[in-house]
């Protein structure tokens, strides 16, 4: 009995999670090379996100420099607690009381962007919309009852879920056709997809701050197994001379 | 002046008579193929496994609080940490795809048939060994995947009937996967399974050496002593120890021709390898999966639980059948038979060039089921998935039956003398 209780217990939340977003999910077009567009998404991230959301496995130092950020510049700008450079950025939040305030503490994003994916983040950031019933008064259609409020309200404004009369086999019928903006945030729509672009990138950034080093040297080390290889070729074919 | 030194070491400890015997005068068929080069990279892999397993031990930190930083502390603070990580990562798949194609290899080419028996053991109980190092080291990233993978696999255990909880007990160190299992995991994964590996390999070897490497033809190199005219005889010097019994005809010194041929190899392998550790280091989520970069959390079951891709063939077994404890011993069953083959197999033909159709063909299903067993093992269980597994599992344990029956009276194509090209 104990053990069918653990079987259920083990696999019945499989069942229940299995499919997934419910949504289609909107490609993030990610350019780790765009500097700029990293720099605003970090401006983003310390303003908006780092006071729930740590990044705590990574250092404003590393970041700095990685995103070419001078290291006053950034002290003076992305770092509001006082911090040293090389320390990890974190922030004060305690794990109790943020689950007692959200049902759950607010996860670390250091490694976000390699659990769920850029196209999920950038979806997920686009995806908040009123709803009453929830405490935070908003709801997420790829999270559904998503513990967190619409952070990012005063740049967005608030969407509602917006229905349109179509003729559906002769009938006219309500059809859900997207969020819609109540057009109260400082941004315009696509003001407001190119920023969340921007944190996005930022926090694929975050997920593997030595991509671009790694690719980098990849093709280096292409490089040298080419030249490798082509004289292992070569050294093969003089020795096997002598078998013909 | 570095005469004078071999010879000062060869009069202390026989270091010349070891490089002729294993290299320079050991003689490889010469007509070894594409298939014969995993061996060699099974070691190249190994070689790698050890080196970047020694400079990951130097910051990685085995306890439940400090493991998942301090691999993140390897990948972003330490210089070129997260390469030698990615290194280890990449290089634990690979050994499984190097060593799943050197089985099969050998499977091709009966090299487990008389009198390669004890050989074919040794490398069984090498991948034996290797599936529970590959498994250990799943667990010390200590994220939501290795918790939970190892909380399935070791729960297997507890299917055993009256000592199975206290097994399971007794493997964790705990009532549930905890900092202990981790550390006692650490310690099996970074000593005591790779020294028993090591000496595994060395045995390994010393028994192919000892009987001498089967070919593409599968017809023996050694012809009876004086039965082989000179002018057939290779013009190879061999030592004396492979030519005191024998006439060796077709072969060739393992040094330097094969070493160089293994070279070219080893580059385009490394290409491969490469491309994975440099361009796509989770391959797609099959070689780092994403629900890894989340620290475990034991109160958080993930969505979906599947061991990594190397051990899916059998955890499908394993959950085609609806009764665990069956579902164990079938699961075991499928490595035992592998085993056995040697035994299993009553044919006299090894190469698969010479025998029938129907092994062919049998063979051929076998491959099949285990790959497609391979990719069900991936997938969330539903129940047409759950039939096409019993399905496979089934034509995978029917190789074997079928083989044990006809391989005794099968019509083979008649094997040549020597062997071919």
């Amino acid at each position: 009995m104990k053990k069918l209780l653990i079987a259920l217990v083990t696999f019945i939340p499989s069942l229940v999670f299995a499919a997934g977003p419910t949504v289609p999910l909107d490609e993030a077009k990610v350019d780790l090379h765009d500097k700029a567009s990293l720099q605003r998404g970090a401006q983003l991230f310390m303003n908006y996100c780092l006071g729930c959301h740590s990044l705590q496995y990574a250092r404003y130092n590393r970041m700095f420099e990685d995103l070419g950020i001078p290291e006053d510049v950034g002290q003076k700008n992305l770092q509001f607690t006082g911090e040293k450079e090389g320390d990890l950025i974190t922030n004060n939040m305690s794990e109790e009381k943020a689950g007692a305030w959200f049902g759950n503490p607010p996860p670390d994003l250091t490694n976000v962007a390699r659990v769920r994916g850029p196209d999920w983040i950038y979806t997920y950031l686009r995806s908040f919309y009123r709803d009453d019933s929830r405490p935070f008064g908003v709801n997420n259609s790829v999270f559904p009852n998503v513990g967190m409020p619409h952070v990012l309200q005063e740049l967005q404004g608030l969407p509602e879920k917006t229905y349109e009369e179509r003729r559906i086999d002769g009938e006219m019928k309500k059809v859900y056709v997207g969020l819609k903006t109540d057009g109260k945030g400082r941004l315009t729509e696509s003001e407001y997809d190119q920023a969340m672009l921007d944190l996005t990138s930022f926090l694929v950034y975050m997920g593997e701050p030595m991509k671009l080093e790694q690719r980098r040297m990849g093709w280096f080390v292409f490089g040298f197994l080419l030249v490798f290889t082509i004289l292992a070729w070569l050294l093969k074919k003089e020795f096997w001379k002598d078998l013909k | 002046m570095a005469n004078k030194f071999v010879e000062w070491i060869d009069a202390r400890i026989p270091m010349t008579k070891t490089w002729n015997i294993h290299l320079a005068q050991y003689p490889a068929p010469k007509n070894f193929n594409f298939w014969y080069l995993f061996g060699v990279l099974a070691m190249l892999v190994l070689v790698n496994q050890i080196l970047t397993g020694v400079w990951l031990t130097m910051n990685y930190v085995p306890s439940s609080e400090g493991a998942f930083a301090s691999v993140e502390y390897i990948m972003r603070d330490i210089d070129y940490g997260w390469l030698l990580r990615y290194m280890h990562s990449t290089g634990a798949s690979a050994f499984f795809i190097v060593v799943y194609l050197h089985m099969f290899r050998g499977m091709l080419y009966g090299s487990y048939q008389k009198p390669r028996e004890l050989l074919w053991l040794f490398g069984m109980f090498i991948f034996l060994v290797l599936m529970a190092e590959a498994f250990m080291g799943y667990l010390l990233p200590w994220g939501q995947m290795s918790y939970w993978g190892a909380q399935v696999i070791i729960s297997l255990f507890g299917a055993i009937p009256v000592i199975g909880d206290d097994l399971t007990l007794w493997i964790r160190g705990d009532y549930v996967i905890s900092g202990a299992t981790l550390n006692r995991f650490f310690a099996l994964h970074v000593i005591a399974l790779p020294l028993v590996l090591v000496i595994l390999v060395f045995l390994h070897i010393i028994a192919l050496h000892e009987v001498g490497s089967n070919n593409p033809d599968g017809v023996p190199i050694k012809k009876p002593k004086g039965s082989v005219p000179d002018e057939e005889k290779p013009k190879f010097k061999f030592h004396e120890r492979f030519t005191k019994k024998y006439d060796i005809v077709d072969a060739i010194p393992f040094y330097p021709y094969y070493i160089v041929k293994d070279l070219v190899g080893i580059g385009i392998f490394l290409f491969l390898f490469c491309y994975v550790i440099f361009f796509m280091p989770e391959m797609g989520g099959f070689f780092l999966e994403p629900p890894n970069f989340e620290p475990a959390n034991p109160l958080k079951t993930p969505e979906h639980i599947a061991p990594v891709w190397y051990f899916t063939p059998f955890y499908a077994i394993l959950r085609a059948v609806p009764d665990k404890l069956f579902g164990v011993i079938l699961m075991f069953a499928s490595i035992v038979l592998l085993a056995l083959l040697p035994w299993l197999d009553r044919g006299r033909v090894r190469s698969i060039r010479y025998r029938s159709i129907l092994h062919k063909l049998n063979l051929a299903v076998f491959s099949v089921s285990f790959l497609v067993l391979g990719y069900l093992g991936t997938q969330p269980a539903t129940p047409t998935s759950t039939m096409f597994a019993q399905i496979f599992t089934f034509l995978y344990f029917a190789f074997f039956v079928l083989l044990f029956f006809y391989s005794k009276r099968e019509k083979t194509k008649p094997v040549p003398e020597r062997v071919t090209s």
